[in-house]
């Protein structure tokens, strides 16, 4: 039998368990159900195909999935192969363990710097030193330096598990460093390379406070490279702006929603590519 | 027949320990060498300087001499990629890359430069032949190579060793992984192979060396300590240590 | 020859370069931060600067004290700890021990999706329905305060806290569960009184992970804080460190704007304190 005491602590934390946890799933089932009720009767054609005129008086918002899809595209074509590189150098070049540990370092500090502070030197750096303006380019450089320590951990772990048999093989056949690096190490790391990916755009798209003063607010339609020259709104930072400063809620939800399902759809991605490639290394 | 290898006063340091110690050895053509010894007594270790293996290992230090044809290969001008296409290797487990099996043997000479599809095709199955895998995967060439057994994998990995033309084969316990059949057709398979290469062969297992080698090397603590013919260290072991070894009175 | 190992020297330099890009970034940040935060705080003064009470930038005789906005975002960071954590730790432990496997993939889920929903969605929701909801149940003005950021920081930091800790409690070695079951204790008994201490780094490091991202949170809490530069009290509009910086700079200029600068400094020091106590607990994790 236990005693009294002993009961009353067990109950007591069981309780504790269950509201916490109930309580995580009830805000989450809550926010996406309240986001999709207020936002979904909102999505239309017209909104998602037209841009918004002041003439009409209407809404549309093709400019901001443009100018998102574009910021995604121009940040992965920058932040791959940086952060590809830079887990290569790590895991195949650097012999000298304190610069490892020093670049390891740096990386988790950009990881833990805030999206307000990229901006802010976003906007010092690549808007005014370098003289990119308010752009959507200069925009997804500052995102560029953000996702770079994603990128950089998921390859490093991926060609952790590039067996160093493989790099033997190819090194006792008389392979340069940089054949082997070529043949066998980088096709043993596209799983990390694509989970990289998923991550970066789950966290470009989400991303608002790093772009309002480095890609700016315009909701102009435009063509990719005009478009990368041009400031333009983010999906994230078009609903700032018509939440906050325009009081355009219904847009706002229907934005909201559409963030939600691409949010939702990601995390089904990661979720999926991790089990496949699970499943392939078995082998 | 002449020497094609030889360690002068080789020594090698992990970080702080002295895994070799003032190795001399001279390793001649077209035979098959062995090195025996317990395990850690450094056989695998010296096995893999004689082709600059552990440059790959970021702490090792090596002095002394190791020349190949007269050339020390530790010598700054010395090319490694070029030594190791000479001095092939074989690995303890078999380490087929995750490609066909055609790809895996075109690796080599792909690496060094040949592109001819006529002439790929050629080394391959000449390589494939000389392996004595031929006939089983002739039909399946495409197929990838991580799908076969163990004992076919590794004499794959043999067949990928020959592509390059090496001129010295190293196998490092190549068939520890293997079971008794595989193990005695690759066992097989290095006799046949003397014929025109040099073969250095690490092995745990005695009856092994007295089966396929012609001259054996004694290797304990870091130290060569008898070297000669096979069948005259086995019978007439003039150190006491290799006596005690090969008796199975330790190790 | 030659050619072979000039072209390989080329290409590990390439690495070399590309592997030291993040030490670069860290550097650029630093330096940028540094050199345009200086300014403002040796013209202002440093004490005036840190320990000001009013902040007043656009006022003909303009004031530059930031401390109303440290200490919005050090009680903001607290209040968001102090209700986040207990229910992250307890819904950890929970997923990480007790629940079934179908309830521990839908939560898993749940969290994942929690940690991926951008702030702006958080501060509309909260903006439209936090908001209203506290100005009708305690009564004031205006909901837009103190008290509704810390429960959107307290939400926004939840999923750190449960993936952290999961991830901490879930590396106990059974052995050491098994041995306290095997003394008589119960599973909840054995859940809180072993396992958890010996996942206690992992946790830390968790809640320290939770301070960095509720103190750099900046588009959740400018929609639901009111943004107006008090002294901070629960039930007012107040403004964040970083909402400082964002409010402002679309129009500031001068003097204005390398104040700015200054705050985003105060805030980088802070998260570099952060990063370090972090990194302390996550080495003491892996020994």
């Amino acid at each position: 039998m236990l005693s009294k005491k002993r009961k009353a602590y067990i109950s007591g934390m069981k309780v504790a368990m269950y509201i916490s946890t109930g309580l995580t799933a009830a805000l989450v089932i809550f926010l996406v159900a309240y986001v999709f009720i207020k936002g979904i009767p909102h999505i239309s054609w017209e909104l998602l195909s037209t841009k918004p005129s002041y003439i009409s008086g209407r809404i549309g918002i093709l400019p901001d999935i443009l100018n998102t899809l574009y910021i995604v595209l121009a940040t992965l074509i920058f932040v791959i192969p940086l952060g590809v590189g830079a887990a290569i150098y790590l895991t195949e070049y650097a012999k000298n363990k304190k610069l490892v540990g020093m670049i390891e370092y740096a990386a988790e500090a950009l990881s833990g710097i805030p999206s307000i502070i990229y901006g802010l030197v976003g906007m010092l750096f690549f808007c005014q030193f370098l003289g990119f303006k308010t752009s959507l380019l200069a925009g997804s450089l500052t995102l560029v330096i953000m996702n770079l320590p994603t990128v950089m951990r998921t390859t490093q772990e991926s060609l952790k598990t590039v067996p160093q048999s493989y790099r033997d093989g190819a090194f006792g056949l008389g392979a340069g460093k940089w054949r082997v690096i070529k043949t066998v190490v980088l096709p043993g790391c596209v799983d990390g390379v694509i989970t990289g990916c998923i991550l970066s755009i789950g966290r470009i798209l989400g991303e608002s406070a790093a772009l309002l003063f480095t890609a700016g607010f315009a909701h102009a339609l435009n063509g990719i490279f005009e478009g990368l020259t041009s400031p333009g709104a983010s999906l994230t930072v078009a609903l700032y702006v018509y939440a906050k400063e325009q009081g355009e809620f219904g847009v706002a939800f229907a934005i909201a929603a559409i963030l939600m399902i691409l949010t939702l759809l990601i995390n089904l991605s990661a979720t999926f590519v991790s089990k496949h490639f699970a499943k392939k290394r078995e082998f | 027949m002449s020497d094609i290898m030889t360690a002068k006063d080789l020594n090698l340091w992990y970080g702080e320990t002295h895994a070799l110690k003032n190795v001399n050895i001279t390793i001649p053509e077209k035979s098959i060498t062995a090195f025996i010894g317990p395990s850690g007594c450094g056989k695998s270790t010296f096995l893999k300087t004689l082709n600059r293996m552990n440059d790959l290992i970021p702490s090792v230090k090596i002095t002394g001499e190791v020349c190949y044809n007269g050339q020390n290969i530790y010598d700054s001008l010395v090319d490694v990629n070029e030594l190791r296409r000479e001095i092939g290797m074989v690995f303890q487990k078999p380490n087929p890359f995750p490609m066909s099996i055609y790809d895996n043997i075109a690796y080599g000479p792909r690496t060094h430069g040949i592109k001819s599809k006529v002439k790929l095709d050629e080394i391959v199955e000449q390589s494939l032949r000389d392996a004595a895998i031929w006939d089983e995967v002739k039909d399946r060439l495409k197929k990838n190579a991580l799908g076969m057994s163990g004992g076919q994998q590794q004499r794959l990995c043999i067949a990928r060793a020959l592509a390059v033309k090496p001129k010295i084969l190293l196998m490092d316990e190549p068939t520890s992984a293997l079971d008794p059949i595989s193990t005695s057709r690759i066992e097989e398979l290095a006799i046949e192979l003397k014929k025109s290469y040099t073969i250095v062969i690490v092995t745990h297992n005695m009856q092994q060396a007295v089966r396929i080698s012609d001259n054996t090397a004694f290797f304990l603590l870091g130290e060569l300590i008898e070297y000669g013919e096979t069948e005259k260290l086995f019978s007439q072991p003039t150190d006491k240590r290799t006596e005690d070894y090969i008796t199975g009175r330790f190790g | 020859m030659k050619k072979n190992k000039l072209i390989e020297r080329t290409i590990h330099g390439i690495f070399l370069i590309l592997g030291l890009l993040t030490v670069g970034c860290v550097l650029l940040i630093t330096v940028y931060l540094v050199i345009s935060g200086i300014p403002a705080i040796t013209e202002i003064g440093l004490f005036d600067f840190l320990f000001g009470a009013k902040w007043a930038s656009t006022a003909s005789e303009p004031e530059f004290g930031i401390l109303p906005f440290i200490l919005t975002s050090i009680y903001g960071t607290a209040g968001a700890i102090l209700i986040g954590v207990p229910i992250g730790f307890f819904a950890a432990v929970y997923l990480s021990k007790l629940a079934n496997p179908k309830v521990k993939a839908f939560m898993e889920g749940a969290v994942s999706l929690l940690a991926g929903i951008p702030s702006v969605v958080y501060g509309l929701v909260g903006m439209l329905v936090l908001v209203p909801a506290v100005r009708e149940i305690f009564d004031i003005p205006d909901g837009a305060s103190l008290f509704s950021a810390i429960i959107v920081l307290a939400i926004m930091i939840l999923p750190s806290i449960i993936k952290v800790s999961m991830t901490a409690l879930e590396a106990v070695p059974k052995e050491y569960e098994d041995a306290s079951l095997a003394l008589g204790a119960t599973p909840i008994e054995t859940y809180f009184k072993v396992s958890v201490p010996a996942a206690k780094s992992g946790i830390a490091a968790a809640v320290v992970l939770g301070v960095g991202r509720a103190i750099g949170e900046a588009m959740a809490v400018m929609m639901v804080s009111g943004n107006v530069p008090n002294m901070p009290s629960l039930f007012q509009s107040v403004r964040f460190l970083t909402t400082a910086v964002a409010s402002e700079m679309s129009y500031s200029s001068g003097l204005q704007q390398q104040a700015l600068f200054s705050i985003a400094l105060v805030l980088f020091l802070f998260i570099m304190l952060i990063n370090a106590t972090l990194n302390f607990f996550l080495k003491k994790e892996k020994d």
